[in-house]
């Protein structure tokens, strides 16, 4: 049975720390949450996609407050409303718009740290899946949100992956009616995804942040050098004064001030696209209203994307499926398929090292031809990115089974 | 500075990627056209110098269906029964002359839909019999016309009467009028008698052209500068097929029409300039200090 003083004030510390434990809540996930000194600025991406988030989810309730999800007036609720007779309507728009397009490259920098550093095993493997739940919700989410300003792109974007649910030859028409609610995409089908973006998706996401949290907790960050830390011992130096030989820093203040600091660099970054170079987050295609009658001679997906786009499209239907739906699977079975027990950066695993920059270099590739249109030499390009995606991956467990062990713990 | 190396190979590939996917992608996607600058090289220049006077006295030839409000003269009919008559409102001439080149309009006067690239079923008919009458005509429209459009009465004069731009009010009969509902029932009647005639308009419009023109308001940001440029001066060698005819305006011509396209489709372009160097002010303030802030907390742990 817990004491509770009877004359503790109300609010006070005591009294709080009573019924909340706070300072308990304080040592535990702040103070005394030991992060290793043997960092550099990769390390921040977390904090910058949370704050990342944090930008997407306040200028989405600005924008939510005068979108109307109607057919009729969506298109004119964005592009006239929001930009021309809400005060500083534009500025949420466009901060919305690239921070969208942005949190997906901070996502793609936070993974392949993730993937070169080896930060998946050995106790990380929930870390590395909670991660990738995420990056599925947060695809969820700008696709979704694509959707709404009922733009060319929107609609028939949504028209083609929409189709995908028709599963090539099976064609489960009628699951794709019922997913649209409706035989083409209308009223139903923007009310759902309004429904999906505003509310379903980003309370799932804030669930899927505490979890990806939650996950680091007990297992710890990882560092440079993949080395394994005793954060107790450590955490006595720390204590002690050793701050020198300790290898280990409290997430508050000492690891918060540099994340500050890589984060003050990233917003100068993020505003210089907000004010001078947003188009690239704003497609053409999607200032020309939707029109069911009229498709877009080149229908493609927004960058973030392509990638998975290009490994569907150079194959016949069904195997472009199967394949595109290898994809979007096998990044979540990396702690799984890499067999080598080495926690250590890629540069100094052998042939894991060619593995991961050829990986890096073909997801570029077919990232640029999944862009393109499908016509020579691009398409042939793209053919051979995206059976190199597949035979990388094939090929994962066979190389790493054989690796040598890095180092002597 | 190991970092500043990690931070090296970061900013390269996603530069290599913004690279492909951005500039080198919407170079293959779209054909390059390279414009005349408004110089319309197909055309001959007549050779014939044009008077005033006399294109005043031929000027009965155009205000049978145009009017010139400038001059007092009203078009005969509204834009409503003209555009049962010839599927389109003629333009009001008043200000032709300072956005039409005039070696274009001598031209097009004689052979309306060839000049214009047009679809045979054109609604002007040729209206000059020679060159002379055509070159007296233009020479009256830009003696008459004002000495700078502003780039509202510059769209008017050149698209308004296919093209509504409803961001900025207008419609392909005239600008949306400012009218007041009864309050007790809540009805515009003159509102929606407008919105009548409109859509009895673009009716016979639609049916005129095919299709009904597109509304400009965003056209700015849908297509590019260069795209809008090369497509008005030259529709057919951009989207072959096209229904819209070549139009004839000048350069001038085409940066006002140009100016009036961005004012509604990116009006916060000018409070998008002013805010930009503060707010990025801030987070160089911010991130000098908290530069501060990292360096003293970091300071004796290496």
């Amino acid at each position: 049975m817990a004491h509770f003083d009877p004359n503790a004030k109300p609010f006070s510390h005591k009294w709080m720390n009573e019924r909340l434990g706070v300072d308990t809540l304080k040592r535990v996930l702040s103070t005394e949450y030991w992060i290793p000194k043997n960092i550099n600025f990769l390390w921040a991406m977390g904090m910058v996609l949370a704050a990342t988030f944090g930008v997407l989810l306040i200028s989405g309730i600005f924008l939510l407050m005068y979108y109307v999800p109607t057919t009729k007036e969506a298109f004119d609720s964005v592009n006239f409303t929001i930009m021309s007779q809400v005060g500083y309507g534009w500025l949420w728009r466009h901060i919305h718009g690239v921070a969208a397009s942005v949190v997906f490259l901070i996502i793609y920098i936070h993974m392949f740290t993730g993937i070169y550093y080896g930060s998946y095993k050995k106790g990380r493997e929930l870390i590395w899946i909670s991660g990738m739940l995420l990056f599925v919700s947060f695809s969820a989410e700008a696709f979704s949100g694509y959707m709404l300003p009922w733009g060319q792109m929107s609609y028939w974007a949504g028209m083609v992956i929409t189709n995908l649910f028709s599963l090539g030859s099976l064609e489960l028409n009628g699951l794709v009616e019922w997913i649209r609610g409706d035989y083409v995409p209308g009223q139903a089908f923007l009310s759902r995804f309004f429904m999906l973006h505003v509310l379903l998706m980003p309370l799932l996401i804030i669930g899927l942040i505490v979890l990806h949290f939650g996950t680091l907790r007990l297992p710890h960050v990882n560092n440079k050098d993949g080395e394994e830390i005793d954060f107790e011992a450590e955490a006595e130096k720390w204590k002690a004064g050793q701050r020198k030989e300790a290898k280990v820093i409290p997430f508050n203040p000492v690891f918060l001030s540099k994340d500050v600091f890589v984060m003050g660099i990233y917003f100068i970054f993020f505003f210089y696209l907000v004010f001078y170079h947003f188009e690239f987050a704003m497609d053409p295609v999607n200032f020309d209203p939707a029109d069911g009658l009229k498709t877009p001679p080149h229908i493609y997906p927004e960058w973030y994307f392509l990638w998975s786009y290009e490994i569907l499209r150079p194959f016949s239907k069904d195997i472009g499926l199967i394949w595109f739906g290898f994809a979007q699977v096998i990044f979540m079975l990396l702690p799984f398929l890499d067999r080598s027990p080495n926690v250590a950066p890629a540069n100094k695993r052998g042939p894991f090292k060619i593995w991961f920059w050829l990986l890096l270099i073909d997801m570029i590739g077919l990232t640029i031809m999944g862009k393109l249109p499908p016509i020579d030499p691009w398409s042939q390009f793209g053919t051979v990115f995206a059976y190199t995606f597949i035979a990388l991956w094939i090929a994962l467990p066979f190389i790493t089974k054989m690796e040598k062990p890095v180092g002597g713990k | 500075m190991k970092e500043l190396k990690v931070l090296a190979v970061v900013v390269f590939f996603t530069l290599v990627t913004y690279w492909g996917v951005e500039p080198f992608a919407h170079s293959q996607m779209h054909k390059h056209v390279e414009g005349h600058d408004f110089a319309y090289p197909d055309i001959n220049a007549s050779g014939v110098k044009g008077n005033a006077a006399n294109g005043k006295n031929l000027i009965a030839a155009c205000t049978g269906c145009h009017g010139i409000e400038s001059q007092g003269m009203k078009a005969p009919m509204d834009a409503l029964a003209s555009s049962a008559a010839y599927g389109v409102n003629p333009p009001d001439l008043s200000n032709a002359g300072a956005v039409f080149d005039e070696k274009f309009l001598i031209a097009f006067m004689q052979n309306p839909a060839h000049t214009a690239k047009a679809k045979p079923n054109f609604a002007m008919p040729p209206s000059a019999s020679s060159a002379q009458d055509a070159a007296d005509i233009a020479a009256y429209l830009k003696s008459i016309a004002p000495k700078e459009v502003t780039p509202k009465e510059a769209f008017v004069t050149a698209c308004g009467r296919c093209h509504a731009d409803r961001y900025g009010k207008w419609t392909q009969i005239g600008d949306v009028p400012k009218t007041k509902s009864n309050i007790k029932t809540g009805n515009d009647v003159e509102l929606a008698q407008f919105k009548i005639n409109l859509a009895k308009y673009q009716d016979k419009l639609a049916s005129y052209m095919g299709k009904l023109p597109p509304d400009l308001s965003i056209i700015s940001r849908a297509r590019s500068e260069h795209y809008l440029k090369t497509f008005v001066e030259d529709p057919q060698a951009v989207l072959h097929g096209t229904a819209m005819p070549r139009v004839g305006v000048t350069k001038e011509g085409f940066e006002k029409v140009y100016a009036y396209l961005e004012s509604t489709g990116d009006p916060s372009k000018a409070e998008r300039e002013r805010v930009g160097p503060w707010v990025l002010l801030y987070f160089v303030i911010f991130t000098l200090l908290a530069y501060g802030w990292y360096k003293s907390q970091w300071k004796g742990l290496k």
